[in-house]
């Protein structure tokens, strides 16, 4: 009985040293600056929607004057680069990764190795000489050179969780396709992808996940307006000094597509975070 | 690729083995393309590191040998660098451990509630670790910051989380805690689910105590979970940037230096390419090693998953 109290208490515990700073920074996102700034702290307020205004309308009215907020920019960027940077590393890691799977070919497991070894290689070692390459081939400050970059982040991703799942559907429909005629490229588009589906799934929206929380890479390669959330969140905190509500109302925005992704693929995501080896 | 996908197309068996061989290349080849041009900066990282070079004084780059190297392992600086990087290393992969362990341990029965809080736990690790520093600080802030005021509330009024050398290594160690344990968690939680179930059935008919059980069961079976877990997690701790660099900047001081924030300064503060690019590729040995190890791990966590062993 007082093992089972004890097991309780602790979950409390739990929940509460996990659930707390996402509970304040929301509550903080609808408090006044005056209600943010009051000690003790306020749990009972009217929420105002004034911070959100002025993130979506795009400027604040302060004392010394209109400070301008460029964050629903940072937003966009974030999309589009995730988006676009999960697209390319579709395309390009699920025919490698069915490779993987299917045929064990020279140099493969090193190919593999190399390049899930680029994901846990120092982002820095990389992203420094890239940022003076990138200034001298005008690839700085630009969407294709980020996008290009975040393949970093998104495609060993991809291609390990995915060639898992491929290791997972028994080639025999594939092969019992092709003996019936079709070609190799059809057994591949129609019968393995389609098979491996919810693994692909569940891959681009892990890598859209990582791709959007990425810091590093945005704060070396965009300035001003190709920067993502991560870098912007930063810089508007730089900028605005004590604009508590609306930073807590643009760290609210920044995180809100991550954890509806999440609470969507719930099911595959420690088949995802342990990059395939462990089953959910 | 057409023609590949042309002959293979016929079913003659002589045409059929030719593009067999060949498919996997052209397969991987674009992924390997892509990635072929990230591997260019990388080798040019290793030249920098090479190199007398900053930036502020462009004429007097030259190839200095391993004059770079010999510098950082004489500078009392760069190993200060290399124990705060361990010790911050050491402290939140050791807590993240026994912390996810004892929460998967906790929500190890399959009921509503504990799912329930299994996926709420999930959130943290979905913040990206630079909001999260900002999160912190909004709550560590000394002027109104809810944390902040709890500390003095108990006692603890000269508490200055980040902007105190003496604690700043605390608070950024909590806020890794904060991110990450769910990872940890989350793995250990679906290893212990997998458990066969008999060990645990004899165990109790022949009442052993419950200590004995997860010393002697649980612990050793789960232990391919841990060492994945672990081993993944030190490699991204031990190259943390974000975190710490969003709550100090590696400072006060240089009390949270550790690797990357440490070549970031060096790089745009110092200007100094070739010494970021030592500590870089420095960082860079230790990771390959542990990923190395991490991979083997991989390997073997799969294999048992599906029952190859």
């Amino acid at each position: 009985m007082a093992g089972k109290a004890a097991r309780s208490l602790a979950k409390v515990l739990v929940v509460l040293f996990f659930m707390f700073p996402i509970f304040w920074i929301l509550v903080m996102s609808f408090q006044t600056n005056g209600e943010i700034l009051s000690l003790p702290p306020k749990l009972v307020f009217t929420p105002t929607l004034l911070n959100y205004a002025s993130l979506l309308v795009g400027h604040l009215k302060t004392s010394v004057g209109m400070l301008t907020i460029t964050f629903m920019r940072n937003v966009m960027n974030s999309f589009i680069l995730s988006a676009g940077s999960v697209a390319l590393a579709l395309v390009l890691g699920v025919p490698a990764a069915y490779a993987f799977a299917r045929f064990k070919f020279r140099f493969s497991e090193d190919i593999a190795f190399t390049l899930l070894s680029l994901k846990f290689a120092p982002a820095l070692l990389v992203v420094l000489p890239v940022a003076l390459e990138f200034q001298q081939i005008g690839l700085d400050n630009t969407y294709v050179g980020l996008i290009w970059i975040y393949q970093l982040i998104t495609l060993p991703l991809i291609l390990w969780i995915v060639r898992s799942y491929f290791e997972d559907v028994s080639p025999d429909i594939e092969y019992a396709y092709r003996v019936d005629g079709h070609s190799w490229l059809g057994g591949f588009v129609k019968i393995a992808i389609p098979l491996a589906g919810p693994g692909i799934a569940a891959a681009g929206l892990l890598a859209f996940i990582f791709a959007w929380n990425d810091f590093i890479f945005a704060l070396v390669l965009a300035s001003g307006p190709k920067q993502p959330v991560t870098v912007g969140a930063l810089a508007f905190v730089t900028a605005s000094g004590i604009q508590y509500g609306q930073i807590a109302a643009a760290v609210v925005l920044s995180i809100i597509p991550t954890f509806a992704i999440a609470l969507y693929a719930q099911r595959w995501l420690v088949e995802g975070l342990s990059l395939g080896a462990v089953k959910g | 690729m057409n023609d590949a996908v042309a002959t293979a197309g016929k079913l003659a068996p002589e045409t059929f083995r030719a593009p067999r061989n060949r498919l996997p290349y052209l397969l991987s080849l674009p992924a390997l393309f892509v990635c072929i041009w990230i591997l260019v900066p990388f080798f040019t990282a290793v030249w920098y590191s090479l190199e007398h070079y900053n930036m502020s004084f462009p004429a007097g780059r030259s190839f200095a040998w391993f004059a770079n190297y010999i510098d950082l392992f004489t500078d009392p600086a760069f190993w200060h660098t290399v124990a705060v990087s361990l010790i911050y290393v050491g402290g939140s992969v050791a807590f993240e451990l026994m912390l996810g362990l004892g929460i998967a341990m906790l929500l190890r029965e399959r009921t509503l509630i504990n799912n329930a809080i299994a996926v709420a736990l999930l959130l943290p690790l979905m913040v990206a670790p630079v909001i999260a520093s900002l999160i912190w600080k909004l709550m560590t802030n000394p002027d109104f910051g809810v944390y902040a005021w709890m500390a003095s509330e108990l006692g603890f009024r000269h508490f200055r989380w980040a902007s105190d050398p003496s604690t700043a290594m605390f608070t950024v160690v909590l806020i890794d805690i904060w991110v990450n344990t769910p990872f940890i968690m989350i793995l250990l939680l679906a290893g212990l689910r997998s458990l066969p179930s008999q060990p645990f059935e004899a165990a109790a008919l022949d009442d052993v105590p419950g200590y004995l059980v997860f010393w002697r069961i649980t612990l050793p079976m789960l232990m391919p979970y841990i060492l994945t877990a672990t081993l993944f997690r030190m490699l991204l701790a031990l190259q943390e940037f974000a975190i710490v660099y969003g709550m100090t900047q590696g400072g006060p001081g240089n009390a949270l230096m550790v690797f990357q924030v440490d070549a970031y300064n060096e790089f745009y503060q110092n200007m100094n390419v070739g010494r970021s690019a030592a500590v870089l590729v420095i960082l860079w040995a230790i990771t390959f090693v542990l990923s190395k190890l991490f991979v083997n791990q991989w390997y073997r966590l799969r294999a048992r998953n599906r029952g190859e062993i």
